[in-house]
């Protein structure tokens, strides 16, 4: 059964890493729906976001596999209901049409939109939420003329009470390791 | 920490403790104590190259004649004897040429460290002369892989590439350096690598876990052992033996576990696998307990895998966390190091002897013999099968040889029929499934193994595959004796389009030239064989010579491998051709 899993990849900030990390995915034949990367909590350690749908065994493989890269500290992956995890997106339309249409200034304010921006030319705005809402948001933007639409990828955070890569990471200097497969 | 300075390595040339980047090179390959390298220079590793000439002394370097044969050799090397291999090649396709044997490598956990120069590091993604992105292309097949572009970074890339190529399940590591990092100037200390944060080389093992697999060996009643190479890679092989004698529990080997316990001993049943033995084939389908020793449950040994011993519990000794639930899910994981997991089971299961269990073996072991190996092994009719040469091989040897395949119908009749006494005594490219790979392979183990008797044995496709070899062998007199079984065809694949194809052999019929007369052209003496009652002498004059020697043996055209395991098939749906 396909299922959407997100995945989540510790590593050090070493040259190539996405390169050793997607090899991962592509020798599966498997796409990357969505992917974030940015340093995490802990300075020079980064994170990786991923969201991929594959069978639960191939994502348990993959995820081990990912795992036994030299420069990677810690994967995890994760179901639908244990992750937190959030989209941004930014829509640009003309201003003229923000302002000659009320209807705009309830879209934005339904949908707990904000606006970044406005000069005389163009109105940003910014909506953060699920895929599906900011694509909601697009698509009754879409009648007033978007000029540009883009959409981040995923973030996310578990539903456990804190990241536990610090205690992790000390352990891993200590030598300290237990782990269940 | 253990630290190297100039002080403890005596050089030629230098006094001063600044050194090239080239030197700082050399000088680490010291300090990790490699005193044997192979190569092939070009433009972008020519300083290195220069360097060299003022360690010679120190660090001997084998020109072989093709980069495939360079890190073939390094393989065959690291495999005999458990060090980690060099190879030295130049960027662009220097580089490239080297990409199947470390994907063999990969595949076969060998520790291999390769280094490639590459273009200045200003020139870095212009195309510019010989420049191929390494790093990219070596990305899938290397365990890790490092771009050097500052005299600086190269002895701690060099200490860090020898310890993640030898810890943990061993791997190939390629280390790619600008030309300008070469040349530039350095102070040299060489620091040994201990430990890398995100790297965890052997998992800790949980007292549950060794508690949990004696248990369930202690209540077994039709235990099976299967050993794999990471018997051979932790040095195991004392304590599998330990292990076994105190159980009585029957072992089988996969292709890369051979060599481990000695094929005489009275718990070995044979080797698993496609084209391994029938009875272990057949009994892993009867065996209440299948216990897995660094061995990955490779696609040749389990068959169609939902059919794979469906009776049994299973338990997976294994240091590379990845591999433990696969392919085949197993009931407790013993993580860490076979060598000492094993140790600690020992220590704890109660002794016993399964004898009934045993004797079980021996009937389906009398079948094998009689419809298959008395066949292959004595014909008395007809032309020189593949087993006659090994039957030969074996009554010269007496089990005592290195033995380096190739790949393909000569690999598994090699496989099946050499009796091994000694450990680390097979070589061959398993995973991967590399044609060529014997010759070099044969070449590098023979240098790391010198006052031992190294038989390369190909088929006459893979010969011809990387037989420019017998250039580095001639030259540097390595006494590596080679057979080539010549059959006329790429007999494996002939043999599945006989089985499989309707007898279409498409591209499979091969002509070769005089192999005899091709390594006489290299100063090398060889004979050839096409005559049954010339066989045992020929073979016994070539294991007497002290020298290089090639034994040509002309074997029967459309020979095929029995028993086999056909493709999608349970390991217990084993055929022996006759049916």
């Amino acid at each position: 059964m396909i299922e959407e899993f997100t995945i989540t990849v510790f590593s050090e900030n070493s040259i190539g890493i996405l390169n050793r990390i997607t090899i991962n995915f592509t020798k599966r034949k498997l796409n990357i729906d969505s992917l974030t990367v940015s340093e995490s909590a802990i300075k020079g350690v980064y994170k990786f976001t991923i969201v991929v749908k594959c069978a639960l065994a191939t994502v348990e493989n993959l995820v081990k596999q990912l795992d036994k890269q030299i420069d990677i500290l810690r994967t995890f992956f994760l179901r639908e209901h244990e992750v937190l995890h959030q989209e941004m997106a930014m829509y640009k339309i003309e201003t003229s049409t923000f302002l000659e249409s009320n209807q705009v200034e309830a879209i934005i304010r339904k949908h707990n939109a904000r606006i970044l921006e406005v000069t005389k030319e163009y109105t940003a705005i910014e909506k953060t939420g699920h895929k599906h809402e900011t694509q909601e948001l697009f698509e009754e933007l879409k009648p007033f003329g978007v000029l540009q639409f883009v959409r981040s990828g995923r973030v996310a955070i578990t539903r456990l009470k804190k990241e536990l890569l610090s205690e992790y990471l000390d352990k891993l200097e200590k030598r300290e390791m237990s782990e269940e497969i | 920490m253990e630290t190297i300075t100039l002080d403890n390595i005596t050089t030629k040339n230098k006094t001063s403790k600044r050194v090239s980047g080239s030197d700082a090179l050399i000088l680490s390959l010291i300090a990790e104590n490699v005193k044997t390298i192979f190569g092939y220079p070009g433009g972008a590793i020519m300083p290195v190259y220069d360097k060299l000439m003022d360690y010679e002394d120190q660090l001997h370097h084998i020109l072989t004649r093709h980069e495939q044969g360079a890190i073939h050799a390094a393989q065959g090397f690291a495999r005999v004897s458990g060090e980690v291999g060099v190879c030295l090649a130049t960027s662009g396709p220097g580089a490239t040429n080297l990409i199947t044997g470390i994907a063999d490598a990969f595949m076969d956990s060998t520790p291999i460290v390769c280094f490639t120069g590459q273009v200045y590091s200003h020139l870095l993604g212009t195309d510019a002369f010989q420049e191929t992105d390494v790093l990219g292309v070596s990305m899938p097949v290397t365990k890790w892989n490092f771009q050097v572009t500052c005299a600086e970074e190269i002895a701690p890339a060099v200490a860090k590439a020898f310890y993640i190529a030898r810890s943990g399940r061993p791997g190939p590591v390629l280390i790619d350096i600008t030309k300008d990092a070469m040349f530039a100037e350095v102070d040299f200390c060489y620091e040994k690598c201990t430990k890398i944060r995100s790297y965890i080389p052997i998992p800790e093992t949980k007292d549950i876990r060794i508690q949990q697999a004696v248990e369930l060996i202690d209540n077994a009643k039709r235990p099976l052992a299967l050993v794999g190479q990471g018997v051979v890679l932790s040095g195991a092989e004392k304590e599998l033996k330990e292990f076994i004698e105190k159980t009585g529990i029957p072992v089988a080997s996969t292709l890369l576990g051979l060599s481990a316990l000695p094929n005489d001993h009275k718990l070995y049943t044979g080797m698993l696998g496609m084209h391994g033995n029938a009875a272990p084939n057949i009994k892993t389908n009867e065996a209440d307990l299948i216990i897995a020793l660094g061995m990955r449950f490779d696609d040749r040994v389990t068959g169609k895998v939902n059919a794979y011993a469906p009776n049994a519990k299973k338990i997976h000794f294994e240091i590379d966390k990845a591999e433990v639930h696969k392919i085949i899910k197993v009931d407790v994981t013993v993580l860490g190091d076979v060598k000492d997991t094993l140790a600690r089971v020992t220590k704890m299961v109660s002794p016993n002897a399964h004898v009934v269990w045993r004797n079980s073996f021996k009937f389906i072991d009398d079948q094998e013999t009689s419809r298959v190996i008395q066949k292959e092994l004595n014909p008395e009719t007809g032309q020189i099968t593949m087993g006659e040469v090994l039957r030969h091989l074996n009554e010269v040897t007496k089990g005592e040889a290195v033995i380096v395949t190739d790949v393909g119908q000569h690999q598994m009749v090699a496989s099946r029929y050499y009796k091994f006494k000694n450990k680390r005594s097979f070589i061959t490219s398993g995973g991967l499934g590399t044609m060529g790979y014997g010759l070099p392979a044969a070449m590098g183990a023979q240098i790391a193994a010198p006052h031992r008797k190294v038989v390369s044995i190909s088929g006459d496709g893979g010969f011809q595959m990387t037989m420019q070899e017998l250039g580095t062998i001639a030259f540097n007199k390595i006494p590596v004796k080679m057979i080539v079984l010549n059959n006329d065809y790429l007999g494996m694949v002939r043999q599945w389009q006989e089985l499989f194809f309707d007898k279409r052999y498409s591209a499979t019929s091969i002509t070769s030239p005089d192999f005899v007369m091709l390594a006489a052209s290299y100063g090398i003496d060889g004979q050839k064989v096409t005559d049954r009652k010339d066989l045992h002498a020929a073979v016994q004059r070539m294991m007497d010579s002290n020298e290089p020697f090639i034994l040509e043996v002309a074997v029967e055209a459309k020979g095929n491998v029995f028993p086999m395991i056909p493709a999608g098939s349970a390991v217990n749906e084993i055929v022996f051709g006759d049916e």
